[in-house]
């Protein structure tokens, strides 16, 4: 059975078209979404800014209520809970965020901020058993005991990733969203917290939702890989296949979009013509349409579904076989 | 002779106690029509450099300890305020990170593109270049969108603009500061294909600064790699990527995940970047280097030329494994 199984999200956000406008526009950040993650799996999700990756992340542990749609968390709907009982439920279910700035209080210490996640889940009740689990949890994330007492801003921005995971960590999730958690590193430092995120997956057993704009990092550590584009899953499959085999038009340009160290490469570049269209006012059809060099005539009317292009392939286009 | 060169710059900031050095002794030099690429992670004194060029390091808190910057003949570090607004746009452009800060936000981006060509070419300040500007970095219906606030424009096409304006005042350098860092990857790629354009047709030579090892293969002629102040290599884009000989440079390519090359775990870099304020004895790179041994800890090595173009800061650059080179990814 399958960890989490999220069915036909969606969530819409009523925004002012212009400022002086009193009409309201639907952005439907998140169209549709059907997936699931098997226990102990890596998932990717890959897609450009503005495609609705980190609202599908906050969605789905019910940060943001959806607007339609189910997220089944172990069989049992998240959306039916009660604040209560979802609380209760974030125990198996942690995230780790972008901004391991932004993401600590820089006014707690590394035990508060740490501490603070078994309090809630009342998961140590005495000081010393507290203390001795928030040292065992900075151990397993590379960093010292010796840590406890210092505050967010002495820490490096990789140290600072390692305490957001061991936050998430210390109430042993069974799945955590991992929303760009190394997007914000230097590069030197990004694979000790891939090799770590890998290696507490390999000793815990736990699943992610791993969420990236770099195409390398997602194959790199996923089973599984599926792309977004304006809200939608455009395709969903095994990671090397993704890259070796795309079926969307979209994932084939942004593998090609991004630029190889290996300088005899002789791979063709696709650049794609234009932006990512404004999500207020989507192209009828494929979204994808305006910029794919493949459009025809129903692209531009008949919006394509997500389907079994080859057993286990999923891509959302017309032409995809 | 070079375009710029470079002679063993030195940049503090801070006094007595709290100095830092941000720059210690770099030399680089770029030939007319090269493009040179500087790579180093945050805090190495990548930007600190590039904005030496134009002297526009505000001094104080920062200071130019020693060296020499020479410039399309000129010598950058003794120039006067007027002839550093002739050489600021006139020789040397830049263009950085986010084009959404860069931008005046009141302004419309045509006349932000005419005021440029207002300071350098003031006979063609006509709304008609800018069209022709607008046009030559790629922006549809430039009639009408030089009408635009920044704020109507996405990221790419700020960027975009930026470009236009950088190259209005047709310089020789165009200094490009983390250009597509910002940016998607799919406009990143039209923006990269946009500088390659542009400099065959233009002539420029362009100083390109990242973190991004792929942009280097991409862009790049030569490549020189910073850490904590200092050039640790300078050689050819491709002789690098495919030999590389600092463990510096090794160690950073082996850390970045390819496309569709199957290595299950990633040779990480223990430790992170030295802060400026805090450097280690000897070598930098030390604390960190896989391949470090007793004496490392107690010289500073030197720069030399160890085979014809190639620069390497490792005095056992010759007698560490080298890496295997990596293996082509099979992208269709």
């Amino acid at each position: 059975m399958s960890l989490l199984e999220v069915r036909n999200l969606r969530v819409h956000f009523l925004v002012a078209h212009r400022v002086s406008d009193r009409r309201r526009a639907v952005v439907k950040a998140v169209d549709d979404v059907s997936f699931t993650v098997a226990p102990g799996e890596t998932l990717g999700l890959v897609g450009e800014s503005g495609c609705g990756k980190t609202t599908l992340a906050r969605a789905i542990i019910r940060l943001i209520e959806p607007t339609a749609g189910q997220v089944l968390f172990g069989g049992e709907d998240l959306g039916r809970l009660s604040q209560r009982d979802l609380r209760r439920r974030r125990r198996r279910l942690q995230m780790i965020f972008q901004d391991p700035y932004s993401s600590l209080d820089p006014r707690m210490t590394v035990e508060q901020i740490i501490g603070e996640a078994l309090d809630i889940h009342r998961l140590a009740r005495h000081g010393d058993a507290r203390r001795k689990r928030v040292a065992d949890l900075l151990d397993a994330v590379g960093l010292a005991g010796e840590h406890l007492r210092r505050y967010p801003h002495e820490f490096s921005g990789g140290q600072r990733q390692r305490l957001g995971i061991a936050r998430a960590l210390a109430v042993e999730p069974e799945l955590i969203v991992c929303d760009e958690p190394v997007s914000a590193l230097d590069v030197s430092v990004q694979a000790q917290i891939i090799n770590l995120l890998q290696d507490l997956q390999q000793t815990h057993g736990i699943a992610y939702l791993f969420i990236a704009h770099d195409l390398a990092v997602v194959e790199h550590l996923s089973r599984r890989v599926m792309v977004m584009y304006l809200g939608k899953l455009v395709e969903l499959a095994a990671a090397n296949e993704v890259i070796q085999t795309p079926k969307h038009p979209y994932t084939r340009a942004l593998i090609s979009a991004v630029p190889v160290v290996d300088p005899d490469s002789k791979r063709q570049r696709i650049i794609l013509p234009g932006d990512v269209p404004s999500p207020i006012q989507p192209p009828s059809g494929c979204p994808f349409h305006p910029r794919c060099p493949l459009a025809e005539a129903r692209c531009r009317v008949e919006p394509p579904a997500l389907r079994e292009v080859s057993p286990g392939h999923f891509a959302a286009c017309h032409l995809a076989q | 002779m070079p375009l710029l060169a470079i002679n063993r710059l030195t940049v503090d900031f801070g006094v007595g106690a709290n100095r830092i050095r941000a720059v210690d002794g770099l030399s680089l030099t770029i030939e007319a029509g090269q493009t040179l690429c500087l790579v180093g992670e945050s805090g190495s004194g990548k930007t600190v450099t590039a904005l030496s060029i134009a002297r526009l390091v505000p001094t104080p808190p920062a200071r130019y300890v020693s060296g020499e910057i020479r410039l399309d003949g000129q010598d950058v570090l003794r120039l006067g305020q007027s002839g550093l607004r002739r050489i600021r746009g006139g020789v040397v452009s830049y263009v950085f990170q986010e084009p959404g800060a860069s931008l005046n936000p009141v302004f419309r981006v045509g006349s932000q593109i005419k005021e440029a060509l207002k300071l350098h070419r003031p006979a063609d300040a006509t709304d008609a270049e800018v069209v022709r500007l607008l046009k030559l970095v790629g922006i549809p219906a430039p009639e009408s969108r030089r009408k635009d606030y920044p704020h109507q424009m996405s990221g790419g096409m700020q960027q975009r603009v930026m470009i236009a304006m950088a190259i209005a005042s047709q310089p020789r350098l165009l200094v490009a500061d983390e250009p597509t860092t910002a940016l998607d990857v799919t406009i990143q790629a039209q923006i990269l294909d946009l500088l390659r354009e542009l400099k065959q047709r233009l002539g420029m030579s362009i100083l390109l600064i990242t973190h991004n090892l792929g942009i280097v293969g991409d862009l790049g002629d030569r490549v020189a790699v910073m850490y904590a102040g200092q050039i640790v290599e300078s050689a050819p884009a491709g002789e690098l990527l495919r030999r590389p000989l600092h463990p510096y440079t090794q160690a950073l390519l082996q850390s970045v995940p390819g496309l569709a090359t199957k290595a299950p775990r990633l040779t990480a870099i223990p430790g992170s970047v030295p802060l400026p304020g805090s450097l280690p004895t000897g070598c930098r790179f030390h604390p960190r280097c896989p391949m470090a041994q007793p004496d490392c800890a107690q010289k500073s090595p030197e720069l030399p030329e160890v085979e014809p173009g190639r620069w390497v800061r490792c005095p056992y650059w010759n007698v560490i494994p080298h890496a295997a080179p990596r293996t082509a990814p099979c992208v269709p």
